[in-house]
């Protein structure tokens, strides 16, 4: 639980310094994109079966311990009562289901773009990789192309219940990790009076950092901040047809 | 003051429980919690019916008998005190109290209140002892231990063993008991040449006996009369991955 727990947590850091770089602009984010896209098959796909094994092997044991907790205790009590335990810790496997089918949606809608009406393959065209303010070029001269992770992130989030979704989703991730950050160091052996109060920070803090980073994301689009007026025209002229049929 | 209480009544394992409900007036608020069920004892008895089992010994917080759930927390609602030791000027004149035995499934209720809590004492003869033939007591200095770690064993021994971690555990989970009682060993020159078996063996006598799984709520800390703290439960974690990795390696078995 955590040992998979904290490769969750780190991947969720990187991920989200990622995504940040849609803040420095299409060029960045979209760059960025192709260095992932570009790693050899093996690796890229290493990667995200470890991170999915993760994801598996963290509900499954979370599964086990419920069960077994169950189990546990046949008769509950008449009168129920907590003491001191945080909200986030009692609410572990509610926020938990509820981020699984988040990763479930998130990974339709993002990666494998097969959500109805969302699949931003030909609604978008690919643009040109400009790399430290250079266009960067095939051996042949032409541009090399790539997909427009940009305008896709924007157009997603420009659909208010995506964005709504979206922020619920890390709020609740924020919750879980305020518990399961300092539960982690627990777990393993790694905390003592001492340190209890500062990794109950560090948890609360590492929570907020990651809520309010991927949140940015989604808020900018809805008031505006994040917009594409890189959009090549032809991509501009689909945009408004697009939001047509993603709105219906 | 007058008390309405409901009381978990169970005949034995076999059978289901239910909660009844007493009425007591006339409850001096200077009594202890056990006495104010002596009177309802009495009467009880004085009408005839079948007075409530609940388990005491010592009254004065240190045996670890007493085991009542007050209004849904283990000992009620005073830190660091014992059922035997809570007193009614906590309650309210009029208050309705509901008192349960500890639940979980390693703790079946023999009756009433009383619970067999003898999954404990299966956890200690796993490894809660030294092997070694200790005689008779040696010089006190005779092994010098430094302050810090005699303290710190003795802060874990402080645990009188009375489960009310298990109850209060919303997993059921008996990591403080067992923790405090491997740390207590684990952490002196004594029990140091045992650690590993210890703590493997005595992780493995909880797991068997059916206790839920620590998801470090804290409860089973904040509710301990003893104070125990989840210190303990780390440094089991600690001791166990430590073993555990190191039998891993060995040729030896633990
Ligand atoms: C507002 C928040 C988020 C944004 C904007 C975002 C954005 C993205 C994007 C654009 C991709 C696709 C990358 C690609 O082209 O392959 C992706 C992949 C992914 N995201 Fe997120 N993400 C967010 C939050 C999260 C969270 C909270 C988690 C999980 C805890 C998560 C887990 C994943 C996973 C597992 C992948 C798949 C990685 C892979 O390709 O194997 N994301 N995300
Ligand atoms: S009766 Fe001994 S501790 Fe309460």
């Amino acid at each position: 639980m955590a040992l998979t727990g904290l490769v969750l947590v780190l991947f969720v850091l990187g991920h989200m310094g990622g995504n940040l770089l849609i803040f420095a602009g299409q060029d960045a984010i979209n760059a960025y994109a192709y260095q992932l896209h570009s790693l050899p098959a093996p690796v890229l796909w290493g990667i995200r079966a470890f991170l999915l094994v993760c994801v598996g092997l963290h509900i499954w044991m979370a599964v086990l311990l419920t069960l077994a907790s169950r189990k546990a205790r046949p008769e509950d009590y008449r009168q129920k009562a907590t003491v001191q335990a945080t909200y986030a810790s009692r609410t572990m496997r509610m926020s938990g289901v509820i981020l699984l089918s988040f990763i479930i949606f998130h990974i339709a809608h993002y990666t494998a773009r097969i959500i109805p009406g969302k699949e931003y393959n030909t609604q978008l065209t690919e643009v040109p990789l400009v790399q430290g303010g250079e266009t960067m070029l095939k051996q042949s001269g032409d541009p090399i192309m790539t997909f427009d992770v940009y305008t896709m992130m924007v157009a997603g989030f420009q659909v208010w219940w995506v964005s709504l979704f979206y922020i619920i989703a890390v709020g609740l991730l924020c919750l879980h990790l305020t518990h399961g950050v300092t539960s982690m160091f627990q777990t393993i052996g790694l905390r003592n009076k001492r340190w209890e109060n500062r990794l109950n920070r560090l948890a609360l803090a590492y929570g907020w950092i990651i809520f309010l980073g991927f949140a940015a994301i989604p808020t900018a689009v809805l008031i505006g901040i994040l917009d594409a007026p890189a959009l090549t025209a032809s991509v501009a002229a689909e945009i408004p047809t697009q939001i047509a049929t993603l709105e219906k | 003051m007058k008390l309405t209480l409901k009381v978990w009544r169970q005949k034995n394992a076999q059978t289901k429980g239910r909660l009844e409900t007493y009425v007591l007036d006339s409850v001096s608020k200077d009594s202890s919690f056990l006495e104010m069920l002596d009177i309802l004892n009495e009467q009880l008895i004085a009408d005839g019916e079948v007075p409530i089992a609940f388990d005491h010994d010592c009254r004065e917080g240190i045996c670890g008998a007493c085991s009542l759930t007050i209004n849904g927390i283990p000992h009620g609602p005073d830190r660091a005190t014992t059922a035997c030791q809570l007193h009614m000027r906590r309650f309210k004149d009029g208050e309705t109290i509901t008192i349960e035995p500890w639940r979980a499934k390693p703790f079946p209720v023999i009756k009433d209140l009383v619970t067999d809590r003898s999954a404990f004492d299966d956890i200690m003869q796993a490894g809660g002892f030294i092997t070694a033939r200790t005689g008779s007591a040696i010089d006190a200095n005779e092994i010098a231990i430094p302050k810090d770690d005699s303290d710190y064993a003795m802060d874990a021994a402080a645990c009188i063993g009375c489960g009310a971690c298990v109850a209060a555990c919303k997993n059921a989970s008996a990591m403080l008991f067992t923790s405090a009682k491997v740390a207590h060993l684990n952490s002196l020159p004594q029990g140091k040449p045992e650690k590993d078996r210890r703590v493997l063996a005595m992780v493995g006598a909880m797991d068997e006996a059916g206790f839920g799984s620590c998801t470090n709520y804290g409860e089973c800390s904040a509710v301990c009369p003893k104070e125990i703290s989840l210190d303990m439960i780390a440094q089991m974690n600690r001791d166990y991955l430590t073993a555990k990795v190191k039998t891993f390696f060995s040729q030896k078995s633990a």
